[in-house]
């Protein structure tokens, strides 16, 4: 009875047809991300707990002791280890860095299609190049490495981790409620975001501004109607910074959030109509390098493997054709 | 599977599918095949699914569909569940509540002597958050059939379950002794669909606020 042995929950080996198939999409990648001048990092899969703990947001799900009675963790995504390696392995070099990895992480999330404990990441980081260039410099190679490992109906929603939150501080929402705001957009509850927006008691043409903007998303005219300068230019400018094929991908969405603190401006996900789930995402995150001690404005994205490689298997089976779903057309943004 | 509007609908079967069918009704989907074949599951002329309502999160998270109803009691339940909740649809009017059998409280006694209270439901996580958020230590006990009977049989001692009217309760001679949370249909939405298909998913969420 072989199943009498299982594997913990949320993780599962990789045997040789899926790894032939994996080690090709991953080796397309990599090779676009050196071309690219990104340099392949591997950094501990444990850390200590007090230096990438209160970093890394809320997914975290692995902690243990060595033997000084030390908490270490199981590394929940790949950015704060390449942020602790720019600043303190590369405390003096001349800015940008560029680095990328492939790397397993570990989260406590409920195993599901598409959503492991453990799941291998691909990703890239920017550091000391600011936006928009480095924003748009990230995105092109985002796309090339998801073409060149064959996927070819995907979009990247683009949003502005900022956007929301200045709007909710320019209309005078107090922080405990924007907090609530904030964690409804977070959860993707747009209901309960609706009762709070309206138990703050704005005028009605406030209000409606509020509910409207986390649901726009289409082509660059979207950013026409809302009342906010600063994190709109932001969006514009990686707009214009972009090449063209880049840009076609895009669908602004003002109501993107990621749910990790670090995010500064550019955040974005990608998106595929074969698959349920997006696959990867990433943003800025101008302030986290500093807190390892050198101060650098960085960007990078992390695509989940497993995620990719279900949305190929299903572009394959013909899940992401025209028929399923206009391309352009649907996303709103026809560039 | 590709309907007139591109999208594919995840319907509840039970209590909310005829106020489902009928809006679905009114936005101009033609929902006659549904509603005169009662085994039938997919029907893809129209572009909807039916299923149980506590299934529907699932289909609609995996993106098998792009949009769905069910209770909100059910999105309550299942809060791990990465979808869009759009809309509230108002209909399907249900109350959580905590019930017990009429006469004292045995719920309050069993808090007060023993220190815990037994509690059957098929709601363990709404029932969880209730209790400590009320700072009541509590032994939850998951049934999957008629929870009126287990404080009937002396097992537990109240029970946390779903109402619309009432009756049930009562006809088991139960009472209400608080109410938990009022739960309404909700329109949900995968979140690749919501970005994917924004057009087709915005259309309808205004024919529904138009009413």
């Amino acid at each position: 009875m072989a199943s009498m042995h299982p594997t913990p929950s949320g993780t599962r080996d990789v045997l040789p047809d899926e790894m032939r198939e994996l080690r090709a999409i991953t080796d397309a990648m990599r090779q676009v991300f050196e071309r690219h001048g990104y340099g392949e990092v591997w950094t501990p899969a444990i850390e200590y707990e007090s230096i990438v703990g209160r970093l890394d947001g809320r997914n975290g799900g692995y902690r243990l002791f060595d033997d000084h009675g030390s908490v270490l963790r199981l590394r929940s995504d790949i950015t704060v280890p390449v942020a602790r390696v720019a600043a303190t392995r590369y405390a003096a070099a001349q800015p940008p860095l560029r680095f990328c990895s492939f790397a397993h992480v570990y989260r406590g999330v409920k195993p599901g299609r598409g959503q492991m404990r453990e799941f291998l990441q691909a990703g890239v980081e920017l550091i000391g190049s600011p936006g928009p260039d480095g924003t748009a410099e990230v995105l092109a190679i985002l796309c090339e490495a998801l073409e060149a490992a064959g996927l070819r109906e995907y979009r990247i929603g683009l949003g502005d981790a900022g956007l929301y939150p200045a709007l909710l501080g320019a209309v005078g929402v107090d922080a405990p409620t924007a907090d609530r705001i904030l964690d409804a957009l977070v959860a993707r509850d747009l209901v309960r975001l609706g009762v709070e927006v309206h138990s703050i008691g704005l005028d009605a043409q406030t209000t409606e501004l509020l509910l409207d903007v986390p649901q726009l998303r289409g082509g660059i005219e979207i950013l026409d109607s809302v009342p906010e300068q600063v994190a709109t230019d932001r969006l514009r400018a990686v707009h214009r910074a972009v090449p063209a094929d880049v840009a076609e991908r895009l669908i602004f969405d003002l109501g993107l959030v990621r749910d990790l603190d670090y995010y500064t401006g550019a955040v974005f996900e990608i998106y595929d109509p074969a698959a349920g789930m997006p696959l990867g995402g990433g943003g800025r995150y101008d302030d986290l390098v500093g807190r390892f001690g050198r101060d650098l404005p960085a960007v990078g994205f992390a695509v989940d493997m497993n995620g990719l490689h279900i949305a190929l298997a299903g572009e394959e089976r013909g899940e992401g054709s025209p028929g399923r779903l206009a391309p352009g057309a649907e996303g709103g943004n026809v560039a | 599977m590709s309907p007139r509007n591109g999208l594919t609908i995840a319907v509840p079967r039970g209590a909310l599918m005829g106020d489902t069918l009928d809006l679905l009704d009114r936005l101009g989907i033609d929902t006659a095949e549904v509603r005169a074949n009662d085994r039938k599951l997919l029907f893809e002329d129209v572009g909807i699914v039916t299923m149980r309502p506590s299934d529907v999160p699932t289909y609609v998270e995996a993106g098998a569909a792009d949009i769905g109803i069910t209770g909100k009691d059910v999105l309550l339940e299942q809060p791990e569940r990465a979808v869009y909740e759009l809309l509230d649809l108002g209909y399907g009017r249900c109350t959580m509540v905590l019930a017990s059998v009429a006469g004292p409280d045995p719920g309050a006694e069993a808090l007060r002597r023993l220190g815990v209270m037994r509690v059957a439901t098929k709601y363990t996580r709404i029932a969880r958050t209730f209790f400590e958020q009320t700072g009541r230590q509590v032994e939850l006990v998951e049934v999957k059939g008629s929870v009126e009977l287990a404080p009937l049989t002396g097992m537990v001692d109240a029970i946390v379950d779903l109402t619309a009217t009432g009756t049930t309760l009562r006809e088991n001679g139960l009472v209400v002794r608080e109410e938990i949370c009022v739960a309404t249909a909700r329109l949900i939405a995968n979140p690749v669909a919501h970005k994917l298909k924004a057009a087709a998913i915005d259309e309808l969420l205004e024919r529904l606020r138009a009413g």
